[in-house]
């Protein structure tokens, strides 16, 4: 049994996605039981600072595939890129983000390798034999799998952002090895623009307090009020799919299987039926306060404080009270 | 092994022969029949073989699937060609794909056999691959960014791998054609990213993993219900296709599922009832309770 452990270290304008922190710690934690060591992939250009962070937090081996084009794109190339080091090296488990480039990178990586992977997972450990074990979500979460490659290498998984704990700051020792690109230049694929939309309130992942609004709440104008008393409680907002289907809230806001993992101090829900996909994506919240005038709905056998009531009557009420108690 | 010899050929060889002088287009659509999420709820799991339960279940067109197929009907109206939908499914999924030709698609493979049952994602796009190349020359292959119930989004980008072609994932707009020099022509789409969008040029033949902000899809029109009833569905398995039968299904599937089971979510579950400012006396106590305000 060895225990090399890769991680796919993806940046954005000069820094290291938070995923990447996450992933790294838990490929550490992985490297340390399996006695092995953790190394990272790194790809880009300037990556001399990020690559310091990298051994900071915990990587025993940079591979620097320095000199890419900035708009690093997860096609033909990159993937043959990245394939040829796999190959060259062979480590026994190799952990992406499960962001918009990863998501696309990982499953053609594992095509290319002929190796298993297994999408979004929401934990990973290795057992005595020293296999991955890889818990993913099936039927919008309603159901947990663990999966296993036991038979090909690497053993690849993704990780959404917010999903797994970053790991710390340490005092390593770590080495760096710089990978001469043999690319082939073919590619199919050429950006022509890159646009980028300002999104200026607290990403969900981040919010303390998250204010989630579903189907039940009605209209427009009760989301503003979930908006308000978002803005009052220094929180963000979040929606599951009918909402953002009606237009009051935006695809960024959406928490659950196919949208953002949260795990603040407090979340409240309100006019939300509870879904298992959407309460997967908040289970890890310190506490979850219920508001539905349904008492069947599922969210009241899953929340520690539900209450049953129409919530066009209540929203105006708790505003009010909020505002009330800031003043004072 | 994969026969990639063909491969190596300059890309307009997977377009017809008469190469990029030819306006029509010819389109795959990869359609999956997924259990109806109004059911979700009635899913158990067999304690004994640790399998789903999900027998009774209806199944319907997978959501996103429904968007690739109505960029497939845009483009064919105006360019002109030929909508093929592909899809790995038992038999019973009959019906989901005579909906699917109701809608608007001009042809159905279903891919049946006991064999494929089982096959994890690449297993499943290895299948779909054989299946593609069968259906060769094509343009274009569309298909939804993800399942609703395995979710996985990792089929189409493994089926582009297998085929050796660019696959694009996220596709929030397909812009236009470009009619190309002699490598062929290319498409010009927008690809949602975490901070906006990328507007990329992408050579064909490729495929393309569609989100739903990419349109609006079509429903069946009675006219089309009737038509769809004249419309051929063909049944492959394993032995109209080159495969290798190691790399199919439960067997040849790398990953392997060794534990199913439903979450728990362990939760105080304090319930109450009462007058708006009641409860809401009590929310404003729980939020401070939690250290807030």
């Amino acid at each position: 049994m060895s225990g090399e452990v890769w991680i796919f270290a993806e940046h954005h304008s000069g820094s290291l996605l938070e995923v990447t922190f996450e992933i790294l710690g838990k490929g550490r934690e992985i490297a340390d039981k399996l006695k092995g060591s953790l190394s990272a992939i790194l790809m880009g250009r300037d990556l001399e600072e990020m690559t310091q962070e990298l051994i900071d937090f915990g990587v025993d081996c940079v591979y620097l595939l320095e000199g890419l084009h900035p708009n690093l794109y997860p096609g033909q190339e990159m993937v043959g890129i990245l394939c040829d080091l796999i190959k060259k090296c062979s480590p026994d488990i190799l952990l992406m983000g499960a962001t918009s480039i990863g998501a696309e990178l990982a499953p053609k990586v594992a095509a290319k390798l002929n190796t298993g992977l297994s999408a979004h997972c929401i934990d990973l450990d290795v057992d005595e034999k020293g296999h991955l074990l890889q818990i993913v979500p099936a039927f919008g979460g309603g159901v947990l799998a663990t999966i296993t490659c036991p038979d090909q290498k690497p053993q690849m998984a993704t990780v959404k952002s917010g999903v797994l704990r970053a790991g710390s700051r340490g005092t390593r020792n770590g080495r760096t090895v710089q990978e001469k690109i043999l690319g082939n230049g073919e590619s199919g694929i050429k950006i022509l623009e890159t646009f980028k939309e300002e999104i200026a309130e607290i990403p969900l992942e981040k919010a303390e307090v998250v204010i989630a609004g579903g189907w039940g709440a009605g209209g427009k104008e009760q989301w503003l009020q979930l908006e308000e008393l978002a803005t009052l409680l220094k929180g963000a907002v979040g929606a599951t799919r009918p909402p953002v289907d009606e237009g009051w809230a935006r695809e960024f806001q959406m928490i659950g299987q196919s949208g953002k993992t949260v795990r603040p101090k407090l979340y409240i829900g309100f006019g939300i039926s509870g879904v298992m996909h959407h309460m997967v994506g908040i289970q890890d919240s310190d506490f979850i306060i219920a508001v539905n005038s349904d008492p069947e709905a599922e969210i009241f056998r899953m929340c520690d404080f539900g209450v049953e009531g129409d919530l066009k009557e209540i929203l105006p009420f708790l505003i009010q009270k909020i505002k009330e108690k800031i003043k004072k | 092994m994969v026969n990639l010899s063909w491969l190596d050929r300059p890309l307009a060889c997977l377009s017809d022969p008469k190469g990029f002088f030819r306006e029509e287009m010819r389109i795959i659509v990869c359609l999956k029949p997924v259990p109806d999420p109004k059911y979700w709820k009635n899913l158990t799991i067999d304690p004994v073989l640790k399998v789903m339960v999900r027998e009774g279940m209806p199944n319907v067109i997978n959501p996103l699937d429904r968007n690739a197929l109505e960029e497939a009907l845009i483009i064919k109206e105006r360019q002109g060609g030929e909508v093929i939908i592909l899809s790995m499914a038992p038999l019973f999924s009959f019906s989901v794909l005579r909906e699917a030709l109701a809608i608007g698609g001009d042809r159905a493979i279903l891919l049946s056999d006991r064999a494929f049952a089982g096959s994890d994602t690449l297993a499943t796009s290895y299948i779909l691959s054989e299946a593609v190349r069968r259906l060769a020359p094509f343009d274009l292959i569309l298909c939804g960014n993800e399942t609703i119930d395995g979710g996985t989004a990792q089929v189409g980008p493994q089926l582009s791998q297998f085929l050796g072609m660019e696959g694009i994932n996220f596709i929030c707009k397909v812009e236009k054609f470009l009619e190309g020099d002699r490598k062929g022509r290319s498409l010009i789409v927008r690809r949602k990213t975490e901070h906006g969008y990328l507007r990329m040029e992408v050579r064909l033949p490729a495929l393309l993993s569609m989100v739903k902000e990419a349109n609006n899809p079509r429903y069946a029109t009675f006219m089309g219900i009737l038509e769809a009833e004249k419309k051929e569905i063909q049944v492959w398995n394993r032995n109209d296709l080159s495969i290798d039968s190691s790399r199919i299904g439960l067997t040849g599937s790398p990953t392997k599922m060794s534990n199913l089971f439903m979450p728990e979510l362990k939760r105080k579950k304090e319930m109450v009832k009462g007058t708006p400012e009641v409860v809401s006396n009590l929310i404003l106590e729980k939020i401070h309770q939690v250290g807030l305000l």
